[in-house]
């Protein structure tokens, strides 16, 4: 298992409790008093580590190569889910998965960034970072929703769109541009779910939602800590300072007003207890679907822009 | 997202003699003021300070400025090596401007335009939350007075110091165009050097015409952080208005001594009366808003 710098204290008690464990097996010997000390300890800690993260360690968290995927989730969440890999344009982009599901027996059509597990999956994938091509075969899967009037369901995971001669070659901010005014027309609910790294404009085109909602763990920002920390701090290594500031949280976004809710994780993170993770996911989009169904395209539509239109903070005293 | 720290020298003359910073020819800066801020050896286009973008574009006495109060409330007491609120301060005083854009309505040969300019000298003509409402409420006054829109863009993409809320600017600027859309009013967008980053990935790639002017910077990413990630030098030219237009993400490169005339052509053509042709309603009497 990898562990993250801040986790080092509470997988040495989980090895010590697993140690007593085998040693109480196999010399049948009574431990259970040093085992529930131990076990008591552990849990203590753990609430005492994960009710406190700060940005940076979150950020760490949100990135945690075992934490559960866009993938995961439509396996979890969803039944019969049927990909749909043709953007039409281009070769397909394997770091953007499309597709029609069924939720709760409903039809719905699922689109998400799509991370890899290891180096292998990850080139793959390209550490989920779409070129135009992934984001233009994501607007066409849910042009499909659009159609057919099926919810759309979209998973934000994503250090952010590909900084590449190709993907600028073929237009990136276009393709970004595009989906987040064609999402704002969509006739369908769409609620979306920031599973990892909202990153950036890469996120922001699979992030206009009727309903926003967040990973506790999950962090959306303008910018990756490191790179804010090189350009304001001159110092890629003040990403701890940067983090803080960014107020890149499932908390600060809710405070700032720009996601709905956000979803409690399982003690140490959706990692620990995807499954547990993935019933919240799922019990949240039920209610958030339900909530949007009774609304017209145009009541949508309008409440799109009131949605955006808020956000922000500006001034307007005259001295 | 695409930014730039600092500009590599100032563009405001203040001295008697500009260096162009292609040609390196010495100019007479009151020569290249009235040139329109282009080299006259080599073509090479400056930066444009507002008023004179002004000048060049609108009508004579048609400029009439709106929402100049506007300003940045620092909704994250952003602070890293310098506070926002001093960067802010520092740029309020360096342009005599609350905000990194301007917006107001005017007349291009007559044609009356909503129109929008990007100060580059206000942080790198980020994009924050006052950017961002003041676009929106000048696309309100566009779609009130039902006139074409024109943005001319020159940014570095996001402000960083407003976090998410700057990123949340990006939709709300592109859902502006999106109102504009349906209401079948145009938008023209005009990108200059340099326009990268959040601002060219939401409403600046959402024209109906895309213009760019001779040489511009233009791109999601900027160029280093794409050496960065490629690891390679990127070829001359790379991500220049011209390079653009060869890929197809832009309509035209227009150079600035024929920026008014080209404008006034699309205005007149967007301008003209419609042609409506008939509409027939289906025979069979079915609902066209239904699904099948
Ligand atoms: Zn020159």
């Amino acid at each position: 298992m990898k562990e993250l710098p801040f986790e080092h204290h509470l997988l040495e008690l989980e090895k010590k409790i697993d140690e007593l464990k085998s040693l109480s097996a196999a010399h049948f010997l009574d431990l259970s008093q040093e085992i529930d000390t131990l076990t008591q300890k552990l849990e203590k800690s753990k609430l005492e580590t994960y009710s406190n993260l700060t940005p940076w360690q979150t950020t760490q968290l949100a990135r945690h190569p075992r934490r559960p995927l866009c993938l995961d989730y439509i396996d979890m969440c969803f039944e019969d889910f049927v990909e749909l890999r043709g953007g039409r344009q281009f070769p397909d982009d394997n770091s953007i998965v499309a597709g029609l599901a069924l939720f709760r027996k409903e039809p719905v059509v699922v689109v998400g960034h799509q991370k890899g597990r290891d180096t292998k999956e990850n080139i793959f994938r390209n550490f989920g970072m779409p070129h135009p091509e992934g984001y233009r075969k994501a607007l066409r899967v849910m042009k499909l929703a659009n159609k057919f009037r099926r919810p759309i369901i979209t998973f934000v995971d994503t250090p952010g769109a590909y900084p590449g001669m190709e993907a600028e070659e073929r237009g990136q901010a276009e393709a970004i541009a595009r989906n987040i005014m064609e999402m704002t027309f969509l006739k369908v609910p769409i609620v979306v779910v920031v599973i990892g790294e909202g990153g950036s404009g890469g996120a922001v085109a699979l992030g206009v939602g009727d309903s926003v909602l967040m990973l506790e763990h999950a962090i959306y920002s303008v910018i990756s800590p490191e790179g804010c920390a090189s350009i304001l701090w001159r110092d890629p290594s003040k990403a701890e300072e940067a983090a803080r500031a960014l107020k890149l949280t499932a908390r600060d976004l809710l405070e700032l007003k720009v996601i709905d809710e956000f979803i409690e994780e399982p003690l140490g993170g959706a990692h620990r207890d995807p499954r547990t993770t993935a019933e919240r996911v799922s019990s949240a989009l039920a209610r958030n679907l339900d909530r949007l169904k009774g609304l017209s395209a145009e009541e949508l539509f309008q409440r799109r822009l009131e949605k955006y239109r808020r956000m922000g903070v500006y001034s307007e005293d005259l001295q | 997202m695409g930014w730039f720290t600092k500009t590599k020298e100032s563009i405001v003359p203040s001295n008697l003699w500009t260096k162009c910073q292609k040609c390196e020819e010495a100019i007479y800066s009151k020569d290249l003021a009235k040139a329109a801020w282009v080299c006259p050896k080599c073509s090479y286009h400056f930066r444009i300070p507002v008023r004179d973008r002004i000048e060049l574009l609108l009508d004579e006495k048609s400029w009439q400025e709106l929402n100049a109060h506007i300003k940045t409330a620092d909704p994250l007491k952003f602070e890293a090596l310098t506070s926002y609120d001093e960067r802010v301060k520092k740029a309020v005083l360096k342009t005599n401007a609350n905000e990194a854009i301007a917006t107001g309505l005017g007349a291009i040969e007559g044609f009356p335009v909503a129109v929008g300019i990007f100060n580059f000298d206000f942080m790198g003509g980020s994009m924050g939350s006052a950017v961002g409402e003041k676009i929106v409420r000048l696309t309100d006054e566009a779609l009130r007075l039902r006139r074409p829109l024109l943005i001319v863009s020159c940014s570095g993409g996001a402000r960083m110091d407003e976090g998410v809320l700057s990123l949340m600017q990006m939709v709300k600027t592109s859902q502006a165009i999106a109102r504009l859309s349906r209401e079948r009013l145009p938008f023209l967008s005009l990108l200059t050097d340099p326009t990268t980053g959040g601002v060219t990935a939401s409403f600046a790639m959402l024209g109906d015409v895309i213009l760019a002017e001779p040489g511009a910077l233009i791109g999601f990413a900027g160029p280093r952080v794409i050496e960065q990630t490629i690891k390679e030098t990127l070829p001359e030219g790379f991500q220049r208005a011209e390079f653009l237009l060869e890929t197809g993400v832009i309509d035209m490169v227009v150079p600035r001594k024929d920026l008014r005339a080209t404008l006034a052509k699309l205005l007149r053509f967007f301008s003209a009366p419609t042609h409506t042709p008939k509409f027939e309603a289906p025979s069979n009497g079915a609902d066209p808003s239904a699904p099948f």
